[in-house]
C-alpha cells in the first residue's frame, strides 16, 4: 500500500536539519490535528462558532468604551474601535496561538509516547487552528472598515498586510515551538505563558498608538516584542506611513531570531519528549 | 537478500534521580545551581542488543516485566532515541504500542477512524479505501456517527483494533494488544495477526501470553535485564524463559521483613514480618486463582484487646483491588489479650488476573486506632496463566472486590 518504501537508519543523535520530505509525507496530519481541534473546541456550546466573532467584538466594545470614550486614548486619526480592532485582530492570533501551542505537546503526550511522527506538526497545527479564527475575524474587520468608511490605501495594504501577517505568524511559531518544548521540560510554563501574555498585551501598541511613548530607548526595548512590528505594519495602510524604520527593523530581527531559536530548541529537545512528557 | 531490520549494538541509558519528580521543575533547576551536583544513578534499560529480522519473519519478544521489551519497541518505532547503536530498517515500521492512541471522546466513530488512521501513518485515500472493511471488522456500523464517549469500552476497543489491523506496513510491531476484549473478538484478532504474518509481512510480537507467541511466531527472542538472553525457535526460547522464571522463584522466597517500617508510630508496636504462599509454596510469584495465604507476624508492648489486622491488594498502578480485615468479616479477635502472635489469611481461589506486579498494604491496630500502616509491605508478581486455555490472559479489568470465602486464623 505504502509506495514510499525507503531505507532509513535510527541513530542516537538525530541530525539538526529539517527533513522537509518527511514533513511533506506527513502533510495530512497537519490537517487532521487542526480539524480535530476545531471540531472539539466548540462541542457542547450553544453558540458554537459564533464565539469566534463574539469574543473580539465584545473586547473591542469594552476597550472602546473605556479607553476610547472615557480615557480618550489617541488613535492615530482612526475611529477608536477600528484602531483597537486592528491591533486585537493580530494580537488574538498571537495570544491564542501561543497559548495553545505551548500546551499542545502536553495535551498530546499520550500520542507522543506511543507513535512517531515529526513532532513539529503538533505546535504548528495548533497555530493553524488560530489561523482559522484569524480569517473569520479578518472578515469582520473588513466589514468594520466599510461601516466606518475608513480610508484604506489599497496598494499599501497589498504590501504591508502580508508582511504584517508574516511577522505575526513567524513570531508566534517561533515562540510557540520554544514554549511548547519548554513546558514539556518545565511545567511552570503553563502558568508563565498566560501571565506573560497579559503583560505583553499592555506593552504592545494595541490600545494606544506607539507614538504615545516618546522615550526612544523604551521604544527600542518594546520593539523586541514580535507583535510590535506586526501591528505597526498592519496599521500603515490606514493611518499613513508614520512608522519608524529603526523600530520595525528591530522587531523583524527579533522575530527572525525567535523563529530560528524556537525551532532550533524544539528540534534539540524533541527526541526526548517521549521520555519526560 | 538483506534482512529487513538490522539492529546493531543498541543500548539505552536512563538516569535515575530518586529525589526529583519525573519531569523537571524550574524551581528545582534554579536551586540546583547552588547545590552540589548529586550524582545520578545510571540505569541501562538495554545493553548491546543485536539481532536481525528477515523479511516475512514473525518474531516473538518475551521477557519478564521490566526486562526492556517496551524500551526496545519504543526505539524501533522511533519514539525515543537509543543511547548507542544503530538500526537499519528496510521497510516502513508501524507500531501498535497501544490501541486507540489518538482517540478522542468528543469525536464520532467515523471521525475517530480517520484521526487514528492518520496518526498511525495512513493516508486519507488509504483510509477511504479500507473504511468499510474497518467498520465491518469492528462491528460498530450502527454507531458510526455517535460520539465516542457514548461507546462502551468494548466497542471503543474493537474500533481501535480494527483501525490498527488495517494498517498494512512492511513491519508491524505489536505490544500486548491481544490481552483485551472478549473471547470472540480476541479470536478475530489472532486470526488477523495470522493473516498478517502469512501475507509475507514482518511481525514483531511482544506478549506475556506465551501461548500466543508460540502460536504466531516461529522464532522468539528472550530479553532479560536489557540483554538478549536467547534467540531461536519459539518453543526452545519459551522453555528457556520458563526455566529462568522458576529458578528465580526459589530465590524470592516470599518472606518480607517489616520491622524497619519508617512510618511506624511506635517502634515496638506493629508487624514483624509477612510470608506469602501460593498453593502452600512460599513464593513471590503468584498464579491467578490459586490458593492465597498471607501470614502476618506482629508484636506489641501492651496487650491488645481488640485486634484489627487487614490488608489491601493493589495493582501496579496502586489501584486497590481487594481489601480484607477481620472487623469487616465480623470477626473480633479479642478472645484473650495478646502481646504477640500470627494472623493467617487464607483465600482458596484468589480472583486476580493480569500479568502485573501487585502490592499489598498492611494495617495493624487495636480498637479503632491504627498503630502500624505499611504501604507496599508485600509485593508479588502474577504469573501469566492461561487458566481458560484460550491462548490469552484474562483481562485485569476482571479483578473483583469479592475474594470469596476468607479464612482467618490467629495463633
Amino acid at each position: 500500500m505504502q509506495t514510499e518504501t525507503k531505507e532509513y537508519t535510527i541513530l542516537p543523535q538525530r541530525s539538526m536539519t529539517f527533513d522537509f520530505q518527511e514533513l511533506y509525507q506527513y502533510r495530512e496530519l497537519f490537517y487532521f490535528f487542526t480539524w480535530r481541534d476545531i471540531k472539539i473546541r466548540y462541542k457542547q456550546t450553544a453558540l458554537g462558532i459564533v464565539w469566534v466573532i463574539l469574543q473580539p467584538i465584545l473586547t473591542v466594545l469594552v476597550f472602546s468604551l473605556f479607553f476610547g470614550k472615557a480615557l480618550k486614548v489617541p488613535s492615530s486619526g482612526l475611529p477608536y474601535p477600528v484602531f483597537v480592532f486592528s491591533g486585537l485582530l493580530l494580537w488574538n492570533f498571537f495570544s491564542s496561538g501561543l497559548n495553545s501551542a505551548s500546551n499542545s505537546m502536553l495535551n498530546n503526550s499520550a500520542i507522543i509516547k506511543k507513535i512517531y511522527f515529526p513532532r513539529i506538526i503538533i505546535p504548528a497545527s495548533s497555530l493553524l487552528v488560530s489561523s482559522v479564527d484569524f480569517l473569520i475575524t479578518f472578515v469582520v474587520f473588513i466589514l468594520m472598515l466599510i461601516y466606518y468608511q475608513v480610508h484604506l490605501d489599497i496598494s499599501q495594504a497589498i504590501v504591508f498586510w502580508p508582511l504584517a501577517i508574516l511577522l505575526m505568524v513567524f513570531g508566534t511559531l517561533g515562540l510557540g515551538c520554544w514554549l511548547s518544548a519548554l513546558s514539556v521540560k518545565y511545567r511552570d510554563f503553563r502558568y508563565v505563558v498566560p501571565f506573560g501574555l497579559q503583560i505583553l498585551l499592555f506593552i504592545s501598541p494595541i490600545i494606544y498608538p506607539a507614538s504615545v511613548i516618546d522615550s526612544p530607548w523604551i521604544n527600542y526595548i518594546l520593539a523586541i516584542n514580535p507583535m510590535y512590528g506586526s501591528i505597526i505594519l498592519f496599521r500603515i495602510p490606514m493611518t499613513g506611513n508614520d512608522a519608524s524604520f529603526d523600530l520595525l527593523l528591530i522587531s523583524s530581527i527579533s522575530t527572525s531570531f525567535f523563529v530560528a531559536f524556537g525551532i532550533y530548541y524544539f528540534r534539540k529537545t524533541e527526541a526526548f519528549f517521549a521520555d519526560i512528557a | 537478500m538483506k534482512p529487513i531490520l538490522e539492529i546493531t549494538n543498541i543500548s539505552k541509558r536512563f538516569y535515575l534521580d530518586h529525589q526529583n519528580a519525573p519531569y523537571l521543575n524550574f524551581r528545582d533547576r534554579l536551586t540546583d545551581i547552588f547545590k552540589k551536583k548529586n550524582k545520578k544513578e545510571e540505569f541501562w534499560a538495554l545493553k548491546d542488543i543485536q539481532f536481525d529480522v528477515e523479511q516475512g519473519e514473525s518474531l516473538g519478544i518475551i521477557g519478564r516485566n521490566g526486562a526492556g521489551k517496551s524500551t526496545l519497541l519504543k526505539i524501533l518505532s522511533r519514539i525515543t532515541p537509543p543511547t548507542t547503536g544503530k538500526i537499519v530498517s528496510r521497510g516502513r515500521i508501524a507500531s501498535l504500542l497501544e490501541v486507540g492512541t489518538g482517540f478522542h471522546q468528543e469525536l464520532t466513530g467515523r471521525e475517530n477512524i480517520y484521526m487514528n488512521g492518520s496518526i498511525l501513518g495512513m493516508r486519507k485515500w488509504q483510509i477511504d479505501k479500507r473504511f468499510d472493511e474497518i467498520v465491518d471488522f469492528s462491528g460498530t456500523e450502527k454507531f458510526l456517527d455517535t460520539p465516542l464517549k457514548h461507546y462502551s469500552s468494548g466497542m471503543q476497543l474493537r474500533l481501535a483494533f480494527a483501525v490498527a489491523a488495517h494498517l498494512d506496513p512492511e513491519i508491524l510491531i505489536i505490544d500486548e494488544v491481544l490481552a483485551v476484549g472478549d473471547a470472540e473478538f480476541q479470536k478475530k484478532c489472532m486470526g488477523k495477526m495470522e493473516d498478517v504474518s502469512r501475507g509475507g509481512r514482518t511481525l514483531l510480537f511482544v506478549s506475556h501470553n506465551l501461548f500466543a507467541v508460540e502460536h504466531l511466531c516461529k522464532n522468539s527472542l528472550l530479553i532479560d535485564n536489557g540483554r538478549v538472553c536467547a534467540i531461536g525457535k519459539s518453543k526452545k526460547v519459551i522453555q528457556n524463559y520458563l526455566e529462568t522464571m522458576n529458578k528465580d522463584t526459589n530465590h524470592q522466597n516470599g518472606y518480607f521483613d517489616l520491622r524497619n517500617n519508617p512510618t511506624k508510630r511506635n517502634k515496638e508496636r506493629g508487624f514483624l514480618s509477612a510470608q506469602l504462599y501460593c498453593d502452600d509454596f512460599k513464593t513471590n510469584l503468584f498464579r491467578c486463582e490459586s490458593n492465597f495465604k498471607l501470614e502476618l507476624d506482629f508484636s506489641d508492648t501492651i496487650p491488645i484487646n481488640d485486634l484489627v489486622v487487614g490488608f489491601v491488594i493493589k495493582d501496579s498502578t496502586q489501584k486497590p483491588i481487594i481489601g480484607i480485615n477481620n472487623w469487616d468479616l465480623g470477626l473480633r479477635l479479642n478472645t484473650k489479650p495478646l502481646i504477640d502472635g500470627k494472623v493467617t489469611f487464607e483465600i482458596a481461589k484468589l480472583p486476580i488476573y493480569g500479568q502485573d506486579g501487585f502490592y499489598v498494604d498492611l494495617y495493624f491496630g487495636d480498637g479503632g486506632d491504627n498503630y502500624d500502616i505499611i504501604e507496599n509491605g508485600v509485593a508479588f508478581n502474577l504469573e501469566p496463566n492461561d487458566i481458560l486455555k484460550m491462548g490469552r490472559i484474562l483481562n485485569p479489568a476482571l479483578n473483583t472486590m469479592h475474594p470469596g470465602k476468607v479464612d482467618i486464623r490467629i495463633s
